[in-house]
């Protein structure tokens, strides 16, 4: 297997764009991946693209075909496939383009991450991600998004004694992130009141608790190591990509607690990357609501079974804390155009290890992990990145 | 959706009605070809069996942002209760204040209107969950 580098990355800003479609996302970002590692768009073997819900809210499928169309790639008949996992879709498209270039099939691999959830309105939209739950034994039931993390919420401060207070550290860290990043859709700083006040969503959790509909798209262009270099001066090699799945309805978990996913994805990456928890510098989480990070961080072993919340409230995922959590603004706060997601965590990453952040930098990160999860975490993509 | 998607359901929907592994002994519910722990020993000869409906509140919310078709009932108290013979279901808790349900409160199922795909839609039926005191 080879090594694998990332020579390039680009996002759109995420937020709401009512002037641009799926397509214009998209093209935007690949082709600010394209010029950022310094090749030409004819270069690339293969794309790889995830998105969730185009099928479903825009009524457009065949997408990896239309992007590379619009994209200027249909005369160079490039292979391009998208790749679903709910929102966990872009670390899946990851995880294939990092198989691709490893197994050496294609050496320049472009993978992107697109969403356009502004085209429909609000319950719309809220219909077409409960689909990443089971739609025959829990949507139609009644079950929304939500509403499944409001119950793992309510079963971990039921276990652990995890406090209201404790879980609105998570977007009330991931706010202050945000402010710092021009391309982030919330920048407004909020407080633990304003998280506990705000309207209640499916209750314990609130409107603060929940990352917001989102447009955006983002990508990266991958490399073989041993030809990185002749691209760029700061090339960041993957040095793990771990994609697990798990039982898709929290009700046929052991746990609710803790996901088997999160904890196998973790102890597959570490092992791969040859690291522990202990050499990350930093990590994005996917904090769709704020208790799916805080159970992430634990199960990926940053802190003890129960402790998240205590670790959270002490300050240390704010930056500067131990373990800087979602530099970025996160899902919550950055946005969470939700097939974009994963790889827009990973662009944040070789920002940061490129030493680019500016006011959100984390001082001296030679190594991050990301978490990319479809539904309540039933399918989980952990990557690990560095310096070299 | 069609009207086969809603009617094949009916049997597992209307009466509870799950499946046992017969290699392990293990209930699953909802209904699923393949235990698993068995695997491909289980496959073709899970059994069915009826699940009598009674419960404990495993965990709980109180939906106030509703999926397409529950405008009406929101705010409404959605669970995962734990059935008697293990395993855990996911429904709705009604005649039932929000501010009475706890982790633990028993509860038994009961047949209810679940929803209709709009005006001219198949109405769908299910079970529901009710207080059992
Ligand atoms: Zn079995």
């Amino acid at each position: 297997m080879r090594d694998v580098a990332i020579i390039g990355i680009g996002q759109t800003k995420y937020g709401e764009h009512w002037k641009r479609s799926l397509r214009d996302l998209a093209v935007e970002a690949g082709l600010k991946a394209v010029e950022d590692a310094n090749i030409y768009a004819k270069e690339i073997d293969a794309i790889f693209g995830g998105n969730m819900a185009a099928g479903t809210v825009i009524g457009q499928d065949h997408l990896a075909t239309i992007i590379a169309d619009f994209a200027g790639l249909a005369e160079h008949n490039v292979p391009a496939v998208k790749v679903e996992a709910a929102c966990g879709s872009g670390g899946a498209a990851l995880h294939m383009g990092f198989m691709a270039v490893a197994s050496g099939l294609y050496d320049m691999v472009l993978v992107g991450g697109v969403e356009k959830m502004t085209d429909v309105p609000g319950e719309h939209m809220t219909d077409a991600l409960a689909s990443a739950a089971d739609r025959e034994w829990e949507v139609t039931f009644g079950a929304t998004f939500p509403s499944l993390g409001a119950m793992m919420a309510r079963r971990h401060m039921y276990e652990y004694g995890t406090t209201r207070e404790q879980l609105a550290m998570f977007p009330v860290v991931a706010h202050e992130n945000a402010s710092k990043n021009p391309m982030a859709q919330l920048r407004n700083r909020i407080t633990v009141e304003k998280v506990l006040n705000a309207p209640v969503i499916a209750d314990p959790l609130t409107l603060l608790d929940c990352s917001p509909i989102t447009d955006g798209a983002a990508a990266v262009v991958l490399a073989p190591m041993e030809v990185a270099r002749k691209y760029t001066d700061t090339p960041v090699k993957i040095s793990a990509s771990v994609a697990t799945t798990d039982y898709i309805s929290i009700h046929s978990r052991p746990s609710i607690t803790t996901v088997k996913a999160n904890v196998e994805a973790g102890r597959k990456a570490y092992r791969m990357a040859g690291v522990g928890p202990g050499d990350i510098d930093f990590v994005e989480l996917h904090d769709a609501f704020s208790i799916i990070s805080l159970i992430a961080l634990e199960d990926l072993g940053f802190v003890e079974k129960g402790q998240g919340g205590k670790f959270a409230e002490e300050g240390q995922i704010a930056l500067g804390g131990k373990l800087p959590v979602n530099p970025s603004g996160g899902l919550k706060a950055k946005g969470h155009p939700v097939g974009a997601t994963g790889v827009g965590q990973v662009v944040e990453t070789v920002i940061q290890l490129r030493g680019e952040a500016g006011e959100r930098q984390v001082d001296g990160a030679k190594r991050a992990l990301t978490h990319n999860v479809g539904g309540t975490a039933s399918s989980v993509f952990v990557h690990i990145l560095e310096v070299v | 959706m069609v009207v086969p998607r809603v009617w094949r359901e009916r049997v597992a929907r209307y009466r509870m009605v799950g499946k046992k592994c017969p290699a392990c002994g293990k209930v699953y519910f909802p209904p699923r070809d393949v235990c698993p722990t068995c695997h491909r020993e289980s496959y073709g000869k899970m059994e069915d069996v009826e699940l009598s409906g009674r419960g404990k509140v495993y965990s709980y919310t109180v939906v106030y942002q509703n999926v397409l078709g529950y405008e009406l009932q929101k705010p409404y108290i959605m669970a995962i209760v734990e059935m008697e013979e293990g395993p855990r279901v996911t429904g709705q808790i009604v005649d039932c204040r929000p501010e009475d349900v706890e982790i633990g409160m028993p509860v038994r199922a009961v047949f209810r209107r679940l929803g209709e795909e709009g005006k001219d839609g198949v109405i769908v039926y299910g079970y529901k969950f009710v207080p059992d005191l």
